[in-house]
């Protein structure tokens, strides 16, 4: 075997504890040439972007870097790139959107988009609403199912006190506002439940409640309780109820009255953002 | 080498090490910290901008108290897919009335920097009683004792001399009227409306919770929909250069 190169024997720093002695190696080389790579690179760096505070503002760094100038770049392509379907979904009627060979696709995928980001958290992800969040799969429409209908409805909301647009009606609060008495609100509620043959309600509670049916209610509900929709006054006759159907929920409703709100979009969605949404709810099964 | 070769000296000597130290990092936190302070661009003037109203601030009491923040962030950044989903990114000057601020960036459920008027009052309620019965898949816990819980009102002057002495900009009219423009903020119809109006332009005024008594569920739904809400974003103007 080669004998091993006699290795030269570093100095040492003249420390000396106890006959332990500190030698003085030299930093190894890889991590000094990367010391100074990082100081050259923190150099480039304070002359391309912004860095150094000065008296009002900091050096702007000679490529003009600005975090909202990105992101504005960054939208403006996106937008850029969309923006002959976008545009051409803000030229057609709502209703020719979805049938529409270039944009109906996009429009539909698009609404699901919107839906999932801001109306799923209210309507389900299903659509398929909960107690007191209208469900969107069905054909009962409270405001109507057209595309124009639902177009208005989330635009400017329904019950939104910051959109002067928004739709509105309210409901008495029958039982709180003293206009009628508990006994008169529970025969109401058998009346109701019979209109739509629920909790065992027949002839006997329509006979009983159409009078005072017909001087509370029917003014809104309509004289046979189909509801209006131009004052978003439900149907009382079909099987669906947005705040429960057993008799406490209907006692409840006449006593306390209901008034959902949904918030208006026009200013946080854009035009194209609506319509899709609006493609997109109407095709969910229930479309008029 | 010259002078690189005495740092001998100042390793052998405890005191000058610690006080030449304590000199280099003084030096490095200055030059980090002190440029907030006069920066123009720090703190752009944004309109619409208003210290909370004492609701509001019982409502941001309550926020911090149950550590929302743990989970939600305030703070909406400068990327694309952010402002799609949540709205236009923070300004910092949003922040500027907040002690402390709520930024965070740890996020387990969505950002509330712009959740003001995002959903109706009885959504936020229903939600912060049982998550579950709006968004099915949510882990957020109930908070459903808020609705029973009465906002303790007792020390809300205090509560405004606190936030008036860190800089808030509240006046010794926000101050005496503080337990009025709380109550006023509860009902669009009363006498205490239009002074809080005058004090806290465009404050919103209803019954947050539904329910006849004053709960901290009513002052936390009145500072959620507050949120982000304040400057109007169709009329400003970003400044390029931050």
């Amino acid at each position: 075997m080669a004998k091993k190169p006699e290795k030269k024997q570093p100095s040492t720093t003249g420390h000396s504890w106890d006959g332990v002695e500190e030698y003085n190696n030299p930093l190894p080389r890889w991590w000094l040439i990367t010391f100074y790579l990082t100081i050259i690179w923190a150099i480039g760096y304070v002359i391309a972007y912004p860095a150094i505070p000065l008296i009002n503002g900091a050096t702007p760094g000679l490529l003009g870097y600005s975090s909202r100038a990105e992101v504005q770049k960054d939208i403006d392509e996106v937008n850029l790139r969309n923006a002959p379907l976008t545009e051409r979904i803000n030229d057609l009627e709502l209703a020719a959107i979805a049938g529409d060979e270039q944009v109906g696709e996009f429009a539909f995928n698009g609404g699901k988009a919107v839906f999932q980001t801001f109306c799923a958290q209210c309507h389900g992800s299903g659509a398929g609403g909960s107690l007191g969040y209208p469900s969107l799969i069905d054909d009962d429409w409270l405001w109507g199912g057209t595309v124009e209908d639902i177009y208005e409805s989330i635009s400017s909301g329904i019950r939104d006190e910051s959109n002067d647009y928004t739709r509105f009606s309210s409901m008495p609060a029958f039982g709180a506002d003293g206009m009628l008495g508990k006994e008169e609100i529970g025969i109401l509620a058998s009346y109701v439940s019979a209109l739509s043959g629920i909790n065992g309600a027949g002839e006997a509670e329509l006979a009983a409640g159409q009078e005072l049916y017909l001087q509370s209610c029917a003014a809104c509900h309509g004289d046979n309780g189909t509801g209006d929709r131009f004052l978003g006054a439900p149907d009382l006759t079909d099987a669906i109820w947005l705040y429960g159907s057993d008799m406490a929920a209907l006692s409840e409703t006449i006593t306390n009255a209901r008034a959902g709100v949904m918030p208006a979009w026009s200013g946080r969605l854009s035009e194209s953002q609506i319509r899709q949404a609006t493609v997109y709810i109407h095709s969910l099964g229930g479309g008029e | 080498m010259g002078i690189l070769d005495k740092h001998g000296a100042i390793e052998r000597s405890a005191t000058l090490l610690m006080v030449l130290s304590l000199l280099v990092v003084s030096i490095g936190g200055l030059v980090q910290i002190v440029p907030l302070f006069y920066l123009e661009n720090t703190i752009e003037d944004v309109e619409g901008m208003r210290p909370y109203t004492p609701l509001e601030l019982a409502g941001r009491d309550v926020y911090v108290r149950e550590g929302c923040y743990v989970c939600h962030s305030q703070m909406i950044r400068p990327l694309r897919d952010e402002v799609e989903r949540y709205g236009p990114y923070s300004l910092a000057a949003e922040s500027q009335y907040d002690r402390p601020f709520q930024w965070g960036s740890k996020r387990t459920g969505p950002d509330l920097a712009r959740v003001g008027g995002r959903y109706s009052d009885q959504w936020q309620v229903d939600h912060l009683i049982d998550p579950r019965s709006v968004v099915p898949v949510s882990i957020m816990p109930s908070y459903a004792f808020l609705a029973t819980t009465p906002l303790d009102i007792e020390f809300i002057e205090d509560r405004i001399r606190a936030d008036q002495m860190a800089g808030v900009p509240y006046s010794q009219e926000m101050y005496d009227n503080a337990r009025a423009d709380l109550l006023a903020q509860l009902d669009p119809y009363s006498d205490g409306y239009d002074g809080l109006q005058e004090r806290y332009p465009g404050a919103i005024a209803r019954n947050f919770d539904g329910q006849e008594a004053l709960t901290e569920m009513d002052a936390l739904v009145a500072y959620l929909q507050m949120l982000g809400t304040l400057v109007d974003f169709s009329t400003f103007e970003p400044d390029e250069s931050r």
